[in-house]
């Protein structure tokens, strides 16, 4: 009789421990298919940028920093892409947008090349693309969150680290609209 | 450091579709009963003891439309909305929109259609996200602005993340071979009438015809009862996660005003597919029980509920 209650209590435990590790696998399977989405959106900006920069150069021939600072900017970012964390990656990727805003700032003051059609494809390209970066982020992001919430609570707390299963990073980005702000200084 | 969103919408995405998986078993489970049941009383009706002879039959009807609507009823749909696809280069904008909003979803990027129609509208249709296609109309790409065809997009998307589309498209199928059934039905006792009432006949009989004949009454009217009352919650659940993606519920508010304002009907649609455009495109709402026939819970309800989730 108690072996059988014995039993009883083994298999419920096993059984436990299958549906858990399983719904972990399955948690951690999303957030890297989220994570693959993001990848492909990223290299897409990596891509239109070359571009961007000869087409800019054509018009505004005395900006050559400029046109340096966003070159490094991106090769730092294809090099994060090969081998970063999340987190280098938005770092790297923080840096670029910066040095592409003021691409576009210098080409403000080029009446010509904002009238080229080519410039404005870009423009519009990189805009498009970087929408679905801040759209593949907050899926990739509630994804994660759901991973390590799962992880964190119990009782799937008490075993998770035994098993292998480590928190993963969040992709965060700073808001364009953050870094703008201007400094009024009198 | 900007915050980590929170994203509510996805979050219900994976629930929904697991409840829908359920509900795409009980639907065929329900189906299938529904025709057997008809089925065991035609039988009946014409030789006694013929019930259990036309079993095989019903279950080979019902294994076969759902097979069928599986596979292909999205073509069909499709083909019957004569929906065009749109090659990679045509409409670059509501492609943008479409990968944008999928990307937020997380699922891949859907076939888009165009239904060459003025009348603004749209649906989604298709198995699963992998076999998933979206289709609007020329008045929609006409009459909406941005935001408002995102908010459409994403509601359409929405049920695509949902699983809803594979139900839908059961659901429709599924249906129409009910209504095709019981309209075989109604036929064969009109031509069988006058031969069998020289027959001899027990009470048995008489009560099996009784039943066979309120059956084929009411199997149809419990379909499409069901169905209107499956796509009109969807409606809703569609319109919130749809909303959260886009983060602008004014948006699709918007644009189910304009729907709402147009009052041309959609050339293309039918009472079978009438449920799976966004806004009922028939434009002829009865008035008659209390809107239990309608495909759609009413506009203005859906609009208030947007508005509150500001």
């Amino acid at each position: 009789m108690e072996i059988v209650v014995v039993l009883v209590i083994i298999g419920a435990l096993v059984l436990f421990f299958i549906a858990m590790y399983n719904r972990l696998v399955t948690l951690r399977q999303r957030v890297k298919e989220a994570w693959a989405d993001i990848d492909v959106q990223l290299k897409r900006r990596h891509d239109l940028i070359p571009n961007l920069v000869e087409t800019v150069k054509g018009y505004a021939t005395h900006e050559a920093s400029v046109f340096q600072k966003v070159t490094e900017a991106r090769a730092a970012a294809v090099a994060a892409g090969a081998t970063g964390t999340p987190e280098q990656r938005a770092q790297a990727e923080n840096v670029l947008t910066g040095a592409l805003r003021s691409v576009f700032a210098v080409a403000e003051a080029y009446p010509q090349l904002q009238a080229s059609q080519n410039f404005r494809d870009l423009q519009e390209n990189l805009t498009a693309t970087e929408d679905k970066i801040s759209f593949a982020r907050r899926f990739y992001n509630g994804n994660v969150r759901d991973y390590n919430t799962s992880l964190q609570t119990l009782p799937t707390s008490l075993f998770a680290g035994m098993l292998g299963f480590k928190p993963e990073q969040y992709f965060e980005l700073t808001d364009a609209a953050e870094r703008e702000v201007p400094q009024v200084k009198f | 450091m900007a915050t980590v969103d929170p994203s509510p919408a996805r979050l219900s995405i994976y629930e929904a579709a697991s409840a829908n998986r359920w509900r795409t078993l009980l639907l065929i489970a329900v189906f299938t009963a529904l025709v057997a049941v008809v089925a065991y009383f035609i039988g009946e009706y014409f030789t006694p003891g013929g019930g259990v002879a036309a079993l095989p039959i019903a279950f080979a009807i019902s294994s076969g439309s759902a097979l069928v609507s599986y596979f292909a009823g999205d073509k069909l749909i499709l083909a019957q909305s004569q929906a065009r696809e749109l090659g990679p280069d045509e409409e670059l904008k509501l492609r943008d929109i479409v990968e944008s909003l999928a990307l937020g979803l997380g699922i891949p990027t859907p076939k888009i259609y165009v239904i060459e129609d003025s009348a603004p509208n749209a649906f989604a249709t298709g198995r699963d996200p992998q076999h998933a296609s979206i289709a609007v109309t020329r008045g929609l790409l006409d009459k909406l602005d941005r935001t408002e065809l995102e908010g459409v997009i994403a509601h359409e998307l929405s049920h695509v993340g949902n699983r809803d589309i594979r139900v839908m498209v059961l659901v429709t199928v599924l249906v129409g071979t009910i209504a095709l059934l019981a309209d075989v039905m109604w036929r064969s006792f009109f031509w069988t009438q006058g031969g069998r009432r020289d027959r001899d006949r027990g009470g048995g009989g008489a009560i099996i015809a009784v039943i066979a004949i309120a059956l084929a009454v009411l199997t149809p009217i419990i379909a499409t009862l069901i169905q209107l009352a499956v796509s009109r919650q969807r409606e809703y659940l569609a319109d919130a996660s749809g909303a959260l993606l886009t983060r602008y519920p004014p948006g699709l508010a918007s644009a189910l005003r304009k729907i709402a304002a147009d009052k041309e009907p959609l050339e293309v649609a039918n009472k079978a597919t009438a449920s799976l455009y966004i806004a009922n495109p028939l434009k002829d709402a009865p008035a008659f029980f209390d809107h239990l026939f309608d495909t759609h819970p009413p506009i203005q309800e859906r609009i208030k509920r947007l508005e509150a989730m500001n």
